[in-house]
Protein backbone atom coordinates (compact mmCIF):
# COMPACT_ATOMS: atom_id res chain seq x y z
CA UNK A 1 0.00 0.00 0.00
CA UNK A 2 1.59 3.36 -0.82
CA UNK A 3 2.56 5.68 1.87
CA UNK A 4 0.19 8.06 1.98
CA UNK A 5 0.68 12.14 4.06
CA UNK A 6 -1.85 12.31 7.38
CA UNK A 7 -4.93 14.79 5.51
CA UNK A 8 -5.23 17.85 6.46
CA UNK A 9 -7.88 18.79 8.87
CA UNK A 10 -10.33 21.24 7.62
CA UNK A 11 -10.46 24.24 10.17
CA UNK A 12 -12.71 26.50 7.86
CA UNK A 13 -15.76 25.50 10.55
CA UNK A 14 -13.63 26.84 13.21
CA UNK A 15 -14.27 30.26 12.95
CA UNK A 16 -18.26 29.45 12.99
CA UNK A 17 -17.84 27.82 16.43
CA UNK A 18 -16.16 30.17 17.76
CA UNK A 19 -18.80 32.74 16.76
CA UNK A 20 -21.15 30.37 18.47
CA UNK A 21 -19.53 30.58 21.68
CA UNK A 22 -18.73 34.38 21.15
CA UNK A 23 -22.21 34.99 20.56
CA UNK A 24 -23.39 32.85 24.07
CA UNK A 25 -21.40 34.63 26.31
CA UNK A 26 -22.03 38.08 24.61
CA UNK A 27 -25.85 37.41 25.35
CA UNK A 28 -24.94 36.12 28.97
CA UNK A 29 -22.93 38.77 30.02
CA UNK A 30 -24.15 41.09 32.51
CA UNK A 31 -20.99 43.45 33.03
CA UNK A 32 -21.34 43.58 37.43
CA UNK A 33 -22.35 47.46 38.29
CA UNK A 34 -22.95 46.45 42.42
CA UNK A 35 -22.37 49.94 44.40
CA UNK A 36 -24.13 50.97 47.58
CA UNK A 37 -24.13 52.41 50.88
CA UNK A 38 -21.35 50.61 53.13
CA UNK A 39 -22.53 50.11 56.62
CA UNK A 40 -21.23 48.11 59.87
CA UNK A 41 -23.30 46.73 61.63
CA UNK A 42 -22.71 46.91 65.76
CA UNK A 43 -21.74 43.73 67.57
CA UNK A 44 -24.09 42.04 69.90
CA UNK A 45 -23.03 42.58 73.40
CA UNK A 46 -25.01 41.94 76.50
CA UNK A 47 -24.18 43.50 79.91
CA UNK A 48 -22.47 45.95 78.79
CA UNK A 49 -23.63 49.23 80.14
CA UNK A 50 -24.22 52.11 77.43
CA UNK A 51 -22.05 54.42 77.71
CA UNK A 52 -23.57 57.97 78.74
CA UNK A 53 -23.80 60.37 76.06
CA UNK A 54 -24.81 64.14 76.76
CA UNK A 55 -28.30 64.46 75.13
CA UNK A 56 -27.17 67.38 72.84
CA UNK A 57 -24.30 65.12 70.78
CA UNK A 58 -27.54 63.24 70.04
CA UNK A 59 -28.71 63.88 66.38
CA UNK A 60 -31.55 62.02 66.46
CA UNK A 61 -33.27 61.02 63.48
CA UNK A 62 -36.39 59.47 63.40
CA UNK A 63 -38.55 57.95 60.19
CA UNK A 64 -42.11 56.88 61.25
CA UNK A 65 -44.34 54.35 59.26
CA UNK A 66 -45.84 57.15 57.28
CA UNK A 67 -42.18 57.90 56.27
CA UNK A 68 -42.12 61.11 57.83
CA UNK A 69 -39.22 62.28 58.73
CA UNK A 70 -38.68 63.56 62.83
CA UNK A 71 -35.44 65.29 63.42
CA UNK A 72 -34.41 66.87 66.72
CA UNK A 73 -38.69 66.36 67.77
CA UNK A 74 -38.95 68.63 64.76
CA UNK A 75 -40.86 67.26 61.43
CA UNK A 76 -38.24 68.30 58.46
CA UNK A 77 -38.23 67.09 54.58
CA UNK A 78 -35.49 65.13 53.38
CA UNK A 79 -33.92 67.40 51.51
CA UNK A 80 -33.45 69.69 54.32
CA UNK A 81 -32.00 66.72 56.44
CA UNK A 82 -28.06 67.30 54.43
CA UNK A 83 -28.05 70.98 55.76
CA UNK A 84 -29.28 69.92 59.23
CA UNK A 85 -26.63 67.28 59.68
CA UNK A 86 -24.02 69.33 58.74
CA UNK A 87 -24.71 72.13 60.79
CA UNK A 88 -25.38 69.20 63.64
CA UNK A 89 -21.75 67.59 63.12
CA UNK A 90 -19.64 71.04 62.24
CA UNK A 91 -21.48 72.50 65.33
CA UNK A 92 -18.00 72.40 67.52
CA UNK A 93 -19.84 73.62 71.15
CA UNK A 94 -16.61 73.12 73.07
CA UNK A 95 -14.03 74.92 70.41
CA UNK A 96 -11.76 72.02 70.03
CA UNK A 97 -12.29 71.24 66.70
CA UNK A 98 -9.63 73.83 65.08
CA UNK A 99 -10.87 73.11 61.52
CA UNK A 100 -14.85 72.79 61.79
CA UNK A 101 -16.65 76.23 60.86
CA UNK A 102 -20.09 75.66 63.08
CA UNK A 103 -21.72 78.20 65.11
CA UNK A 104 -20.78 77.19 68.52
CA UNK A 105 -23.85 76.62 69.91
CA UNK A 106 -23.91 75.57 73.18
CA UNK A 107 -27.02 73.72 72.77
CA UNK A 108 -25.75 71.29 69.64
CA UNK A 109 -22.71 69.05 69.64
CA UNK A 110 -19.43 69.44 71.44
CA UNK A 111 -16.68 68.55 68.53
CA UNK A 112 -17.17 66.28 65.21
CA UNK A 113 -15.68 63.21 67.53
CA UNK A 114 -18.10 63.51 70.21
CA UNK A 115 -21.26 64.02 67.54
CA UNK A 116 -23.72 60.80 67.10
CA UNK A 117 -26.58 60.61 64.77
CA UNK A 118 -29.09 57.78 65.25
CA UNK A 119 -31.37 56.70 63.02
CA UNK A 120 -34.36 55.06 64.05
CA UNK A 121 -37.34 53.79 62.00
CA UNK A 122 -40.21 52.21 62.02
CA UNK A 123 -41.09 48.59 60.94
CA UNK A 124 -43.51 50.12 58.52
CA UNK A 125 -40.89 52.22 56.96
CA UNK A 126 -40.40 52.06 53.42
CA UNK A 127 -36.72 50.93 52.50
CA UNK A 128 -37.06 53.42 49.57
CA UNK A 129 -37.22 56.53 51.77
CA UNK A 130 -34.37 54.68 54.51
CA UNK A 131 -31.86 54.51 51.82
CA UNK A 132 -32.58 58.14 51.03
CA UNK A 133 -32.27 59.48 54.58
CA UNK A 134 -28.79 57.02 54.73
CA UNK A 135 -27.95 58.94 51.52
CA UNK A 136 -28.55 62.50 53.05
CA UNK A 137 -26.80 61.53 56.07
CA UNK A 138 -23.28 59.92 54.25
CA UNK A 139 -23.96 62.95 51.88
CA UNK A 140 -23.70 65.11 55.30
CA UNK A 141 -20.19 63.45 56.08
CA UNK A 142 -18.79 63.37 52.80
CA UNK A 143 -19.38 67.55 52.31
CA UNK A 144 -17.53 68.07 55.56
CA UNK A 145 -14.83 65.73 54.07
CA UNK A 146 -14.55 66.86 51.29
CA UNK A 147 -14.09 70.60 52.75
CA UNK A 148 -11.47 69.52 54.84
CA UNK A 149 -9.55 67.12 52.21
CA UNK A 150 -9.15 70.75 49.92
CA UNK A 151 -7.92 72.18 53.24
CA UNK A 152 -5.35 68.92 53.97
CA UNK A 153 -4.93 67.70 50.21
CA UNK A 154 -2.47 70.79 48.77
CA UNK A 155 -0.18 70.69 51.48
CA UNK A 156 0.49 67.25 50.84
CA UNK A 157 0.72 67.87 47.11
CA UNK A 158 -2.93 66.86 46.01
CA UNK A 159 -4.48 70.02 44.83
CA UNK A 160 -7.83 69.76 43.91
CA UNK A 161 -8.62 66.32 44.94
CA UNK A 162 -11.75 66.12 47.48
CA UNK A 163 -12.29 63.32 49.64
CA UNK A 164 -14.09 60.85 47.81
CA UNK A 165 -11.80 62.03 44.41
CA UNK A 166 -9.34 60.99 46.95
CA UNK A 167 -10.85 57.48 47.97
CA UNK A 168 -11.31 56.78 44.48
CA UNK A 169 -7.59 57.43 43.26
CA UNK A 170 -6.12 55.21 46.36
CA UNK A 171 -8.25 52.57 45.02
CA UNK A 172 -7.50 53.06 41.21
CA UNK A 173 -4.46 51.57 40.56
CA UNK A 174 -3.34 53.82 37.79
CA UNK A 175 -2.95 56.32 39.52
CA UNK A 176 0.09 58.27 39.60
CA UNK A 177 1.41 59.47 43.32
CA UNK A 178 2.25 58.82 46.32
CA UNK A 179 -0.49 56.05 47.54
CA UNK A 180 1.33 55.79 51.01
CA UNK A 181 0.80 60.00 51.99
CA UNK A 182 -3.24 59.75 50.26
CA UNK A 183 -3.56 57.01 52.58
CA UNK A 184 -2.02 59.13 55.04
CA UNK A 185 -4.36 62.12 54.33
CA UNK A 186 -7.21 59.94 54.05
CA UNK A 187 -6.98 58.42 57.26
CA UNK A 188 -6.91 61.98 59.00
CA UNK A 189 -9.73 63.13 57.54
CA UNK A 190 -11.62 59.63 58.42
CA UNK A 191 -10.06 60.38 61.91
CA UNK A 192 -11.52 64.13 62.02
CA UNK A 193 -14.73 63.47 60.94
CA UNK A 194 -15.71 60.00 62.25
CA UNK A 195 -18.90 58.36 60.60
CA UNK A 196 -20.69 57.74 64.21
CA UNK A 197 -23.92 57.02 62.46
CA UNK A 198 -25.98 54.53 64.48
CA UNK A 199 -28.72 52.53 63.45
CA UNK A 200 -31.31 52.20 66.35
CA UNK A 201 -33.37 48.84 66.18
CA UNK B 1 18.45 35.76 -14.16
CA UNK B 2 15.22 33.64 -14.44
CA UNK B 3 15.12 33.17 -10.59
CA UNK B 4 14.09 36.39 -10.51
CA UNK B 5 11.67 36.80 -12.88
CA UNK B 6 8.87 37.95 -12.08
CA UNK B 7 5.47 35.89 -11.31
CA UNK B 8 2.94 36.33 -14.03
CA UNK B 9 -0.03 38.06 -11.85
CA UNK B 10 -3.19 36.12 -11.77
CA UNK B 11 -5.48 38.14 -10.25
CA UNK B 12 -5.70 39.71 -7.05
CA UNK B 13 -4.89 37.09 -4.31
CA UNK B 14 -7.97 35.73 -1.66
CA UNK B 15 -7.69 37.73 1.65
CA UNK B 16 -6.30 34.68 4.05
CA UNK B 17 -8.89 34.08 6.47
CA UNK B 18 -7.20 31.87 8.45
CA UNK B 19 -6.60 34.10 10.97
CA UNK B 20 -10.25 35.00 11.24
CA UNK B 21 -10.57 32.20 14.64
CA UNK B 22 -7.78 33.63 16.38
CA UNK B 23 -9.52 37.11 16.47
CA UNK B 24 -12.86 35.32 17.29
CA UNK B 25 -10.95 33.29 19.46
CA UNK B 26 -9.41 36.52 21.24
CA UNK B 27 -12.82 37.93 21.67
CA UNK B 28 -14.45 34.54 22.98
CA UNK B 29 -12.19 34.41 25.75
CA UNK B 30 -12.46 38.14 26.50
CA UNK B 31 -16.05 37.53 27.38
CA UNK B 32 -15.46 34.20 28.75
CA UNK B 33 -13.44 36.38 31.23
CA UNK B 34 -16.16 39.33 31.83
CA UNK B 35 -18.91 37.15 31.91
CA UNK B 36 -20.68 36.88 35.41
CA UNK B 37 -23.41 33.98 34.84
CA UNK B 38 -26.35 35.37 37.21
CA UNK B 39 -25.68 33.30 40.28
CA UNK B 40 -29.56 33.53 41.31
CA UNK B 41 -32.88 33.18 39.10
CA UNK B 42 -34.79 35.83 41.35
CA UNK B 43 -38.37 34.85 42.59
CA UNK B 44 -38.84 38.35 43.90
CA UNK B 45 -39.39 41.73 42.86
CA UNK B 46 -36.31 43.20 43.05
CA UNK B 47 -35.96 47.35 42.19
CA UNK B 48 -33.08 48.67 44.07
CA UNK B 49 -33.70 52.53 45.07
CA UNK B 50 -31.09 54.85 44.06
CA UNK B 51 -28.25 56.67 46.50
CA UNK B 52 -25.37 58.85 44.69
CA UNK B 53 -23.56 58.48 47.76
CA UNK B 54 -22.72 55.02 46.69
CA UNK B 55 -19.35 53.28 46.84
CA UNK B 56 -18.25 50.41 44.76
CA UNK B 57 -18.93 46.94 46.18
CA UNK B 58 -15.05 46.10 46.42
CA UNK B 59 -14.97 42.50 44.61
CA UNK B 60 -12.09 41.31 45.79
CA UNK B 61 -13.36 40.33 49.13
CA UNK B 62 -15.69 38.00 49.19
CA UNK B 63 -19.58 39.41 48.95
CA UNK B 64 -22.48 36.64 49.96
CA UNK B 65 -26.10 38.40 48.74
CA UNK B 66 -29.65 38.45 50.25
CA UNK B 67 -32.19 39.44 48.30
CA UNK B 68 -35.78 41.05 49.48
CA UNK B 69 -38.83 41.86 48.30
CA UNK B 70 -42.65 40.61 47.46
CA UNK B 71 -42.78 37.64 45.33
CA UNK B 72 -43.17 38.18 41.85
CA UNK B 73 -45.21 37.26 39.11
CA UNK B 74 -46.07 33.31 39.21
CA UNK B 75 -45.22 32.70 42.42
CA UNK B 76 -47.93 34.46 44.45
CA UNK B 77 -48.99 31.64 46.26
CA UNK B 78 -45.72 32.81 48.81
CA UNK B 79 -48.23 35.67 50.08
CA UNK B 80 -47.74 39.65 49.07
CA UNK B 81 -45.81 40.55 52.28
CA UNK B 82 -42.29 40.89 51.56
CA UNK B 83 -40.28 37.83 51.55
CA UNK B 84 -36.27 36.98 51.50
CA UNK B 85 -34.35 34.94 48.82
CA UNK B 86 -31.32 33.19 49.76
CA UNK B 87 -29.63 31.41 46.63
CA UNK B 88 -32.33 29.87 44.36
CA UNK B 89 -35.07 29.80 46.89
CA UNK B 90 -37.45 31.78 49.32
CA UNK B 91 -35.87 31.89 53.14
CA UNK B 92 -37.20 31.70 56.49
CA UNK B 93 -35.81 34.85 58.67
CA UNK B 94 -33.99 31.98 61.14
CA UNK B 95 -31.91 30.28 57.78
CA UNK B 96 -30.29 33.47 57.26
CA UNK B 97 -27.70 32.76 60.03
CA UNK B 98 -27.13 29.08 58.59
CA UNK B 99 -26.73 30.61 55.19
CA UNK B 100 -24.05 32.87 56.98
CA UNK B 101 -22.01 30.18 58.33
CA UNK B 102 -22.61 28.20 54.45
CA UNK B 103 -21.60 31.25 52.89
CA UNK B 104 -17.59 31.13 55.57
CA UNK B 105 -17.69 27.54 55.31
CA UNK B 106 -16.99 28.40 51.97
CA UNK B 107 -14.26 30.87 51.99
CA UNK B 108 -10.56 30.60 52.62
CA UNK B 109 -10.22 31.37 56.46
CA UNK B 110 -8.09 34.57 55.82
CA UNK B 111 -10.80 36.21 54.11
CA UNK B 112 -13.66 35.32 56.67
CA UNK B 113 -13.52 38.40 58.23
CA UNK B 114 -13.65 40.45 55.03
CA UNK B 115 -17.20 38.89 53.81
CA UNK B 116 -19.88 41.52 53.24
CA UNK B 117 -23.12 40.82 52.91
CA UNK B 118 -24.92 43.30 50.54
CA UNK B 119 -28.61 43.40 50.95
CA UNK B 120 -30.16 43.68 47.62
CA UNK B 121 -33.76 44.99 49.02
CA UNK B 122 -37.09 45.85 47.23
CA UNK B 123 -37.65 49.74 46.95
CA UNK B 124 -41.35 48.72 48.22
CA UNK B 125 -40.21 46.53 51.01
CA UNK B 126 -40.47 48.08 54.71
CA UNK B 127 -37.97 48.19 57.33
CA UNK B 128 -39.58 45.88 59.02
CA UNK B 129 -37.62 42.36 57.57
CA UNK B 130 -34.61 44.68 56.69
CA UNK B 131 -34.53 44.98 60.45
CA UNK B 132 -34.97 41.22 61.26
CA UNK B 133 -32.60 40.08 59.00
CA UNK B 134 -29.97 43.05 60.07
CA UNK B 135 -30.30 41.54 63.75
CA UNK B 136 -29.66 37.89 62.55
CA UNK B 137 -26.64 38.72 60.62
CA UNK B 138 -25.46 40.52 64.31
CA UNK B 139 -26.20 37.60 65.71
CA UNK B 140 -23.84 35.50 63.65
CA UNK B 141 -21.18 38.53 63.41
CA UNK B 142 -21.56 39.34 59.61
CA UNK B 143 -21.26 42.93 60.22
CA UNK B 144 -19.91 44.15 57.32
CA UNK B 145 -23.37 44.86 55.24
CA UNK B 146 -23.76 47.21 51.97
CA UNK B 147 -27.30 48.32 51.02
CA UNK B 148 -26.87 47.82 47.41
CA UNK B 149 -28.21 50.59 45.43
CA UNK B 150 -28.12 52.42 41.97
CA UNK B 151 -26.81 55.39 41.10
CA UNK B 152 -29.00 58.81 40.83
CA UNK B 153 -30.49 60.78 43.22
CA UNK B 154 -31.82 59.85 46.51
CA UNK B 155 -34.69 62.05 46.86
CA UNK B 156 -36.38 60.52 43.52
CA UNK B 157 -36.92 57.25 45.58
CA UNK B 158 -39.78 59.29 47.01
CA UNK B 159 -42.75 59.46 45.32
Amino acid sequence: MAKRSAPEVNAGSMADIAFLLLIFFLVTTTIEKDSGLNRKLPPIEEDIEPPIIKQRNIFTVLLNGKDQLLVEEELMEIKDLRAAAIEFLDNNGDGTCTYCQGPKNASSSDNPDKAIISLKNDRETSYATYISVQNELVAAYNVLRNRRALELGPPQGFTDMNFVEMQKNYKDARFVGNKTKLKEVINQIKLEFPQKLSEVQ
Amino acid sequence: MSKFKKKSDGGTPAISTASLPDIVFMLLFFFMVATVMRENSLKIQNALPVANQVEKLDKKNPVSYIYMGKPSAGYEKFGTEPRIQLNDQFAELSEVGAFIGAERAALREELIPFLTVALKVDKDANMGIVGDVKYELRKVNALKINYTTGVGDALNNIK
